[in-house]
């Protein structure tokens, strides 16, 4: 049966972990991901779980030994936050090129400098062309329940890509929220073993992992790789629907909220989405014709899904919680807009780096943001569509 | 299951290769003809050679043979003319050559 508990969203996803029961989880602490081995570890110390659970020295070891555990045949995983997966950058490429489906809970915090321990996306966002699969969590609730479906996404036969977890540093990784949580048996079954074709570890068949590829093979090894990528979407949705049948709780690509008769919209991943959605229902009371799409899944990125549930709307605002410093926005604007310009939309857009470094997001301010996109649609004038909202000038 | 090496050659498309790039397969390093990198080769003496067999001992690509205690002709598809076994003769047996 299923429970509810109150959790913050890294216990939420080490209980995921727990009932997961991986083969091996390599870890080195770094705030504000830290609780996640830490809550971990204490499982593997009351016996609750098989894991070989390997304290490493740095986090390029603990990505580069996540990887050596996959390709030898386990399943495994990691945990980091910031400039911990900024030290797994030449790994994250490996994992992704290797198809090796090793997952990694990140927990988003704001790259130094100057250095900074709370919420933005700069260091997911940093690692969005390494060929991870990219979910992310808006509460809780669903941290969790993107761990739970995160491992047969990446095992899958089409796919075989690595994976990250996503949730927002303290904001839902430290917060506590009243949520369900699935029962041991149901984690276990719907997960299952993972069982790969090739493992390094099979004395049947001698193995190599990553061979040298010349020019001849290379370009060919990444037109592969991105079919991949390709491939992941309907399995993504696939596992949601799956998922749905244990828990009730239905995932897609993203979350539309109020879209549907929307005339302004903002898309935005992650925490500040709720903070959206009661701006939102305020917003409506007052007749205004507001709605909010909330990606889920960045990589890979539904563009031609996001460019049609936008169709009817006369403004949009897309918000980045991460800067790109090309001087022209930030890279889910990019992505956004560039999704809207294929697919012939219409609609006046504008993009904003906002909540950097763990800057508070208000009600008000995504009102503000609603109202500005009512006076672009009404006046045809955009202004600056690269801006930063909650910064003081 | 184990891969054909024989069907990754220039002419295979993207959707031929193995998944990840790995090979499933034992061996498979003989089948790459690494002597092609080389602009030198070694020559031998055969005069001189007073099969000490140090050379083969030497050899970082298992390029010299040995067959019944006695070095075999070099194995040039795998030697990368690097030269130890020149170095390392005691009867300067081996002379390295410009092809």
């Amino acid at each position: 049966m299923a429970k509810r508990d109150r959790l913050s969203g890294n216990e939420a996803v080490s209980y995921a972990l727990r009932q997961i029961n991986p083969d091996v989880f390599p870890a080195f602490p770094i705030t504000p991901s830290t609780e996640i081995p830490q809550y971990f570890a204490s499982f593997v110390a009351n016996g609750q779980v098989d894991t070989e659970f390997i304290p490493v020295e740095s986090e390029h070891s603990s990505m580069s030994a996540a990887i050596g555990a996959s390709a030898a045949g386990a399943r495994s995983l990691t945990a980091t936050s910031s400039c911990g997966l900024a030290l797994m950058w030449e790994e994250l490429y490996v994992a992704a090129s290797n198809r090796l489906p090793v997952a990694l809970a990140l927990v988003n915090r704001a790259l130094s400098g100057p250095i900074n321990i709370n919420c933005d996306h700069s260091d997911s966002m940093g690692a969005r062309d390494s060929g991870w699969i990219q979910i992310y969590a808006e509460n809780n609730q669903e941290a969790y329940d993107n761990m739970v479906q995160a491992f047969r996404i990446a095992e899958h036969q089409d796919v075989r890509l690595p994976i990250m977890i996503c949730q927002d540093g303290f904001i839902t990784s430290h917060a506590v929220e009243n949520i369900e949580l699935l029962d041991d048996g149901d984690v276990k079954n719907f997960v299952g073993e993972y069982e790969p074709e090739n493992y390094l570890l099979n004395p049947e068949c001698p193995t190599a992992v990553g061979p040298y590829s010349v020019t001849d093979f290379y370009m060919e090894a990444k037109r592969a790789q991105a079919e991949a990528m390709k491939n992941s979407k309907q399995v993504i949705l696939d596992v949601a629907k799956e998922f749905a049948q244990i828990s009730g709780r239905e995932y897609g690509l993203f979350e539309e909220y109020r879209l549907e008769d929307a005339d302004y919209a903002v898309v935005m991943i992650g925490s500040a989405a709720g903070t959206t959605k009661d701006a939102i229902d305020q917003m409506r009371e007052q007749g205004k014709k507001v709605g909010l799409l909330k990606l889920r899944v960045f990589r890979p990125f539904p563009a031609e899904e996001i460019a049609e549930a936008l169709k009817n709307v006369k403004a949009v605002a897309v918000m980045d919680r991460a800067d790109s410093f090309s001087d022209h926005g930030g890279p889910l604007g990019a992505e956004v807009m560039a999704a809207l310009f294929r697919n012939r939309s219409q609609a006046y857009a504008i993009n904003y780096v906002y909540g950097l470094g763990g800057r508070d997001v208000r009600v008000e301010d995504m009102e503000q943001v609603f109202e500005t996109l009512e006076q672009i649609a009404a006046t045809g004038e955009t202004g600056d569509t690269y801006r930063y909202m909650g910064v003081r000038e | 299951m184990a891969t054909d090496i024989s069907k990754l050659t220039l002419t295979a498309r993207w959707q031929d290769l193995t998944t990840g790039m790995m090979i499933h397969a034992g061996g498979t390093s003989e089948e790459f003809n690494t002597g092609e990198w080389t602009s030198v080769k070694p020559h031998v003496k055969e005069e001189d050679c007073r099969q000490c067999l140090l050379c083969a001992q030497a050899c970082p690509d298992s390029a010299i043979p040995v067959n019944k205690n006695e070095r075999v002709k070099v194995d040039l598809k795998h030697c990368k003319g690097c030269g130890i076994c020149a170095k390392v003769c005691p009867f300067d047996a081996i002379e390295m050559e410009g092809l």
